[in-house]
């Protein structure tokens, strides 16, 4: 579903950030993506969502090559994916409830078709009480709740997410990972970028791609 | 799909119903209100729509006006004959208003006596002057049919031959120069009134680019969450539409103060001399049904074209950035 042929990328003059990366992402499959700071994990999931352009190289995405997608084509594949953004990327001006509905409302669907849906997300991502804040009032870690209920809300195909355990603590972060495993379970394709060794090892059946040196290392 | 969801995160709860659940809803406009340059985009179209409601409802006056003086100086003519030595002007007068009276389209006709024609003078040359010793020219005033005129030309040559010193006018010069002002007129009013119109739409337009450039990071969002450029763009139409609509209400509602004051005015001014010369030009002053009726309207056209622009610029905007 996911295919990245000889990419490379850099940011303008710099050497390449990535280098020659090559790899393929099955559907319903388990993957961390891994390395060390700066090796560019959070640049790797922008070049996924077309958020950035490859200077070299193809990505597929759903069976297209990304550089031949229309501007509609580009929308309806970002519909099919979920992301939740190392820096959550919230909008501090709507309330928790308007930020999860955002994938919904941006598709032009009524609200009385997914309310309720909305609401029950935010309960089960333990929000329930906190539907209306507006975010700049959460705690981090309840930021990164809500970033992973809007990546959720819209049941997308392949769930990205950058370092979503990174504000939480371990009982939190067993649970959210509880929660990707058995979203993959269900049937989403899923990547989650992270450092956290004890968090890859809690599930040791997730294939590992591990960045260094602007090159993909992938232990099956 | 979400039910494993309830028992991963919150195992403890009890099972929540889903109901409809109307205490939340979507009410934020995407664009956030005070993202915009509001207020200062508010009053610039307040004036902006002010002065276009000025000159729209000056062009309507002049308009109305000049054709309620051609319809009134078209249904009149009149005979004017100057006091000659040697002969009797008043059964001059006499003959004269007979063979108008006897034309064919000539409703009335109404000689104007001595002292009448010497009353229409003082408005020019000022009261306390003796007109006694001045040759007063004398007026027959026709009141034509407007439905069948009389053939005005016929009837002049009739009349400077029965009576040498009297001369027909039928209005016409006056009547055509009064149409050329109130084209000219309004032809300046329409002028001015798309000068403050492109002038409005540059100010929308820069404040739609600020606007855009504050809020680079919810476009990014936005689009990252699958939004459509389209979709963008009607959201921030819809922010300015409603900024639009409050300048245009407060600079048409003030145009339409203005018109109001004006009327009043005029009413206080009527019983001077000066005021009656001024209702004698302008009637009184009152815009019609009409001019109220073009204000609306304007009021209308500013807050729709305000968000349109809006919405065309960012949209163009966006689809650059797609490239
Ligand atoms: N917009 C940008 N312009 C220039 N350089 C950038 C930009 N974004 C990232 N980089 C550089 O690219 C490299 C990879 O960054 P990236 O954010 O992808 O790393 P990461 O693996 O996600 O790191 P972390 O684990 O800290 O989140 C870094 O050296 C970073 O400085
Ligand atoms: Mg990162």
């Amino acid at each position: 579903m996911l295919s990245f042929e000889n990419v490379g990328l850099r940011y303008g003059v710099s050497p390449e950030t990535l280098r020659d990366i090559t790899f393929e992402i099955a559907p319903h499959s388990f993957q961390f993506l891994t390395g060390p700071s700066g090796a560019g994990k959070t640049t790797l999931m922008r070049l996924i969502i077309m958020a950035l352009k490859p200077t070299r190289g193809i990505i597929n995405i759903f069976g297209k090559d990304t550089q031949r997608l229309n501007q509609e084509e580009v929308t309806a594949t970002r519909r099919g994916i979920g992301v939740v953004f190392q820096d959550f990327r919230l909008l501090d001006h709507l309330t928790l409830y308007e930020n999860v509905a955002l994938p919904l409302q941006v598709q032009g669907r009524e609200e009385s078709s997914y309310r309720a849906e909305v609401t029950e997300l935010l309960r089960w991502v333990g929000l329930g009480e906190r539907v209306t804040a507006p975010p700049s009032v959460l705690s981090g870690g309840e930021k990164q709740r809500a970033a992973i209920a809007r990546a959720l809300i819209s049941r997308p195909k392949l769930l990205l997410a950058d370092e979503p355990t990174g504000n939480v603590d371990p009982t939190m972060a067993r649970r959210i990972l509880r929660l990707f495993v058995e979203l993959h379970k269900s049937g989403t394709a899923v990547i989650i970028a992270t450092h956290d060794l004890t968090l890859m090892d809690q599930y040791d059946e997730a294939r590992r791609l591990v960045l260094a040196d602007g090159r993909l290392h992938i232990f099956e | 799909m979400l039910d494993f969801l309830r028992d991963l995160l919150a195992p403890n709860r009890p099972r929540l119903m889903i109901r409809p659940d109307n205490a939340y809803s979507i009410k934020t406009p995407l664009v956030p209100a005070n993202s915009v340059a509001g207020r200062s985009l508010v009053m610039v179209i307040a004036i902006m729509t002010f002065l276009a409601a000025l000159t729209a409802g000056a062009a309507t006056l002049i308009a109305e006006a000049s054709s309620d003086w051609r319809g009134e100086a078209a249904t009149e003519a009149s005979i004017q004959l100057r006091p000659t030595k040697g002969r009797d002007i008043e059964s001059d007068l006499a003959t004269a208003a007979d063979i108008a009276a006897k034309t064919h389209g000539v409703v009335s006709v109404k000689i104007y006596s001595k002292a009448e024609s010497e009353g229409l003078l003082t408005p020019w040359l000022g009261q306390g002057l003796d007109l006694q010793e001045l040759p007063v020219p004398r007026m027959i005033v026709l009141k034509l049919d407007t439905k069948e005129r009389p053939d005005l030309s016929k009837l002049g040559v009739e009349i400077v031959s029965a009576v040498p010193g009297a001369s027909l006018d039928d209005h016409h010069i006056f009547i055509s120069h009064l149409g050329n002002m109130a084209r000219a007129a309004t032809m300046i009013s329409l002028f001015i009134f798309i000068l403050v119109l492109i002038a409005l739409g540059i100010a929308v337009a820069s404040a739609t680019r600020a606007a855009v450039a504050t809020n680079r990071e919810i476009v990014e969002v936005l689009h990252l969450v699958g939004a459509t450029d389209h979709f963008i763009a009607r959201e921030f139409r819809r922010r300015f539409s409603s900024l639009g609509l409050s300048g245009a209400i407060l600079g048409g509602g003030g145009a339409i103060l203005f018109f109001a004051g004006v009327k009043l005015l005029s009413n206080s001014w009527r019983a001077t001399a000066g005021g009656d010369q001024a209702e004698a030009l302008f009637g009184d002053f009152s815009l019609s049904l009409t001019g109220y009726g073009v204000v609306m309207l304007l009021i209308a056209c500013v807050a729709g074209l305000t968000g349109y622009l809006s919405q065309q610029i960012v949209f163009r905007h966006l689809q650059r950035l797609n490239e």
